[in-house]
């Protein structure tokens, strides 16, 4: 199985050393200036919680951090409702008329530009007349993030021993106690990754966002982008680190749960 | 079979909550951008002709249906700003994969030479960048390249450079900006091909008189190519669409199609346009999609 | 071979009894069995897993069924368990036909071959399972708990997750587990598979004792021979769907039906040939590789003269010059003259490969009964292999 570590050649050791360097270097330079007591973003003022202070003081940017956080939650449980039952569906339904059609809608919008996505779901709206807001970015989202909900149940379930299933049947159980009682639990893991997913993407998501939300109901990311646009203001990096703390936070929460949860030695897949 | 006929017919009932919801809010509104894709630009709420309303009755609708035309599409073909936005948004798409897989690469193969426990660790460490917000990590950029940021503090204190070098609204730091999104991307599907790769291939190849070297160009490379191959998709595919990382880090001189469309939809409000520009984006990934359909499931066919 | 089994040349399509009468000695003769499978078959696609099979298995039977691998032995424990449901045919328990009958709803409890232990439940969850679902009292579900706790010796054991176990403990949990409901049949299906020789051996003695003290109807499927012939009482070989044989060890081994199951079940001496003469209850068969066998008729009068003559290697015996004259004047002894080609020493036993004049090869083994043995033959001594009438089995072709 493991491989012998004198296989490893200095080349390899610095082509890993430099990639983590720059996948990381960034966000760790960007989290030390969110401490930064200077004005000016590229001098070092020394250590405050200045810019955190200002944040919270900010009506508009806590308004778009708590309509995120909403929209977040919302969108991020039922992407996951919505997301397990078509995996399941996909899994163990078997062949069924259309089936294609639905693995076809689901997967589509992993790789859709977000630009489509947007704007076909604003003409929708548009010409339902619903009004903008809350709800449209909402269902929005939900649409967007439960197709990655079911890649990510789908595959643990298509790996799950199916003579489990048949196990609790032989023991008593109707197919759909049988799914509640032994699939259910073990599947757990992966409905959590599922929502942690689902979170992150519609915390982080600008496009669709834009195309789905009304005057007045701007979310997080719409106010740092048009902040950004003007240029780099350090009480951004400061709301930045504290999206980072957020994630990384529920990142430790689920993998921890993942861990309790599941004695299957198979943590929740990350991805 | 019959215990898996048992669980179908439940199962099938699990989907149809998800199925409705997919044709209510994906398929339809594609029917949407279709149809606008082919009316006129007009100034009134919604800002297009003709207007579908079902309440007035077939003859109504078949008139509506007579306007329809593909002026949309005609003006996308002979106005340049269009076609050099599709030009653009390939180059820089095929650019990018390269670099991409350059890059990712030799990350991926020193990965999967690590000992089996740093292996998880170097793949959660690809992965966790991922978790953390797009959005975050193009500004995290921003931060560095502006124009007394970190890199150019660096170069001058090296004495590399005598002035400030102008990075910000510039070619070089989107590349920069895709490549550093888009590099897990590129590693995950590379590695996992290095990693499923049996070491006593290129133990049997040394074996057989080759150098490393050569057995890493007769073995190892050929093998992963599935790998690259779905890496360059999952990267490609999703830039050529890209907005945020050109709006926000290249020059305002050319602009990818992503940018073209929100600049019709959103300062010009010319919504059909938009659509149409949005279908002809659709076709131009068809292609692309396919290909890596097919992969996948070369891919799958193989594992069984 | 004792040749007093009143089955024991029992055509193959004996499997499909006529509903009255007993079809072998150790089923129960009631008017109907316990369990009755009617004319069963099941497709995949184009292929027959079960081709019409028929087979009556009485209560408190030990029933394996024995086969090489897809020959649908397993297709037809899961049509019993209900996880498939047969094409064409019923499957009567206790007279009541439980071909539709979803699988929670019958009164058979499955033991898998991977065990299915559910990964997230305790041992004692694990065993629960099935008792909760029937909607016991809590009580009653606690006692029947630890009584099959201390049915399959797992004491302390109860608040282990099954990744905690060894593959014998599995193995305990998922039988007690199914044991648990009572079931009025219990399909195992390979369920020693996984385990290693010396375990599986004991487990076998194992498997046996609690079926007695249950009195209750096993159904195992398995494709070692060995594990069959030592549980069960009856064994059905299957080859491609359809049951070659149904037997007791004793009667598949001494007896076999047909050439296949000759070959299947342990090791054999064929020869084919002709029945020449036929009188004073023995028969002449001219064979091509040993020249003329005589062979003592079965109970089932031969009519084909166009036959196999089987000769199990260990009733093979080797000498120098041929039988003692003392065995030779009871009856007429069939001696075949060769060269010993390879000897294989098994411990036990030594296998001897005798190249026969007319380049036929046959397999003697014979038990090393001293530590010392003098007798031994080595490779290039020139040997005679005889056997008795009574120990060759004459099979149709």
């Amino acid at each position: 199985m493991a491989r012998k570590v004198g296989k490893i050649s200095p080349f390899n050791i610095t082509a890993l050393a430099l990639g983590m360097a720059f996948l990381y270097l960034p966000i760790v330079i960007l989290v030390i200036y969110s401490f930064n007591a200077s004005r000016l973003v590229t001098v070092w003022g020394g250590w405050s919680l200045r810019w955190y202070y200002e944040f919270f003081n900010d009506r508009a940017m806590l308004d778009a951090a708590w309509m995120s956080l909403r929209v977040a939650t919302v969108s991020a449980t039922s992407a996951t409702l919505l997301g397990t039952l078509a995996a399941v569906g996909l899994v163990r339904g078997e062949r069924f008329r259309g089936r294609s059609l639905f693995s076809g809608m689901l997967y589509a919008p992993l790789v859709m530009p977000e630009v489509i996505s947007g704007l076909s779901l604003l003409l929708l709206f548009v010409a339902l007349n619903a009004e903008r807001g809350f709800w449209t970015v909402t269902i929005a989202h939900t649409t967007l993030t439960m197709c990655f909900v079911t890649v990510v149940v789908q595959s643990r379930l298509a790996s799950l021993d199916r003579s489990l299933e048949e196990a609790a049947m032989d023991l008593g159980c109707d197919p759909v106690q049988a799914f509640l009682s032994v699939t259910l639990p073990l599947i757990i893991p992966a409905i959590a990754a599922g929502w942690m997913l689902a979170f992150t993407l519609s915390l982080d998501d600008v496009v669709i966002a834009s195309f789905t939300t009304g005057p007045g109901s701007a979310t997080l990311p719409i106010r740092i982008y048009s902040e950004v646009r003007l240029g780099v203001k350090p009480e951004i990096n400061a709301i930045c680190t504290m999206v980072i703390a957020l994630i990384a936070v529920v990142i430790v929460i689920a993998s921890l749960a993942s861990k309790l949860s599941s004695s299957q030695g198979e943590s929740a897949a990350p991805l | 079979m019959s215990t898996r006929r048992i669980f179908a017919q439940p199962a099938r009932y699990a989907a149809i909550a998800p199925y409705v919801w997919m044709v209510l809010f994906f398929l339809v509104p594609f029917g949407f951008v279709l149809k606008i894709s082919l009316s006129q630009t007009a100034i009134a709420q919604p800002p297009y002709v003709p207007v579908f309303d079902f309440t007035e009755g077939w003859a109504a609708i078949k008139a509506a249906f007579a306007e329809l035309s593909l002026d949309n599409f005609r003006l996308l073909v002979s106005d340049n700003l269009y076609i050099s936005s599709y030009l653009r948004s390939l180059v820089v798409a095929v650019t990018s994969t390269l670099i991409l897989l350059l890059i990712g690469y030799p990350i991926a193969y020193g990965m999967a030479r690590l000992p089996q426990r740093w292996q998880a660790i170097a793949m959660m460490l690809v992965i966790v960048p991922f978790w953390t917000s797009f959005l975050i990590r193009i500004y995290a950029w921003i931060n560095i390249l502006q124009h007394d940021g970190l890199l150019n503090k660096i170069l001058l204190a090296l004495h590399l450079v005598s002035t400030p070098v102008v990075w910000l609204s510039t070619d070089t730091a989107m590349y920069i900006g895709i490549v550093y999104s888009y590099l897990p991307f590129m590693i995950l599907p590379l590695y996992a091909t290095l990693a499923k790769m049996d070491p006593s291939l290129l133990e049997a190849a040394s074996d057989l008189g080759a150098s490393p070297g050569r057995a890493f160009w007769l073995v190892t490379f050929p093998l992963s190519l599935p790998g690259v191959g779905a890496g360059a998709l999952l990267c490609f595919i999703p830039i050529v669409g890209e907005f945020v990382i050109p709006d926000l880090l290249a020059g305002s001189g050319s602009m990818m199609i992503g940018q073209t469309l929100w600049l019709e939809f959103f300062t010009n409000k010319d919504w059909p346009v938009a659509a149409a520009a949005a279908v002809a984006l659709l076709v131009l990934l068809v292609p692309p999609l396919l290909l890596y359909d097919r992969l996948q499931r070369r891919q799958l066919g193989g594992a069984n | 071979m004792t040749g007093d089994s009143p089955d024991i040349d029992t055509p193959k399509t004996d499997a499909a009894a006529a509903p009255a009468g007993p079809v072998s000695p150790v089923d129960v003769a009631v008017d109907m069995p316990l369990l009755r499978i009617e004319g069963v078959s099941k497709k995949f696609g184009t292929f027959r897993a079960v081709d019409r099979l028929s087979l009556d298995i009485g209560a408190g039977e030990f029933f394996a069924l024995l086969g090489p691998s897809g020959c649908g032995k397993t297709t037809l424990l899961r049509m019993l368990a209900g996880f498939e449901t047969p094409d064409e045919g019923r499957i009567l328990l206790g007279g009541r036909d439980i071909a539709p009958v979803l699988p929670h709803e019958r009164p058979v409890n499955m033991m898998f071959q991977n065990y299915a232990l559910f990964p997230h439940l305790s041992v004692r969850d694990n065993i629960a399972f099935g008792l909760k679902r029937a909607g016991m009292p809590r009580a009653t579900i606690d006692s029947r708990v630890a009584e099959m706790i201390a049915l399959v010796k797992l004491g302390g054991m109860e608040k282990r997750k099954p990744d905690q176990l060894s593959g014998g403990q599995k193995q305990r949990v998922a039988l007690a587990r199914s044991l648990a409901r009572r079931p009025k049949v219990l399909l195992l299906d390979e369920p020693l598979a996984a385990l290693d020789k010396k375990l599986r051996e004991s487990t076998q003695l194992e498997l046996m004792e609690l079926q007695r003290r249950l009195g209750m109807t096993f159904i195992i499927v398995t494709h070692d021979q060995e594990e069959a012939m030592t549980v069960a009482n009856r064994i059905g070989v299957m080859d491609a769907g359809r049951l070659e044989q149904v037997a007791t060890p004793r009667d598949l081994y001494e007896a076999p039906a047909t050439r296949w199951v000759a070959e299947f079940v342990g090791d054999v001496n064929l020869f084919d040939g002709e029945v020449t003469s036929h009188e004073h209850h023995r028969l002449t068969v001219a064979t091509r590789d040993g020249g003329a066998i005589v062979v003592a008729e079965p109970r089932q009068p031969v009519t084909k003269t166009v036959v196999t003559v089987a000769i199990r290697p260990e009733k093979v015996k080797l000498s120098r010059r041929g039988p003692a004259s003392d065995a030779a004047n009871s009856q007429a002894i069939n001696r075949l003259e060769g060269v010993v080609t390879d000897v294989g020493y098994l411990g036990g036993s030594t296998v001897y490969k005798v190249k026969l004049d007319s380049g036929a090869v046959v397999r003697s083994s014979m038990a090393n009964t001293a530590r010392m043995d003098r007798d031994a033959y080595s490779a290039g001594q020139r040997v005679v292999a005889w056997f008795t009438p009574d120990d060759c089995v004459v099979l149709e072709r």
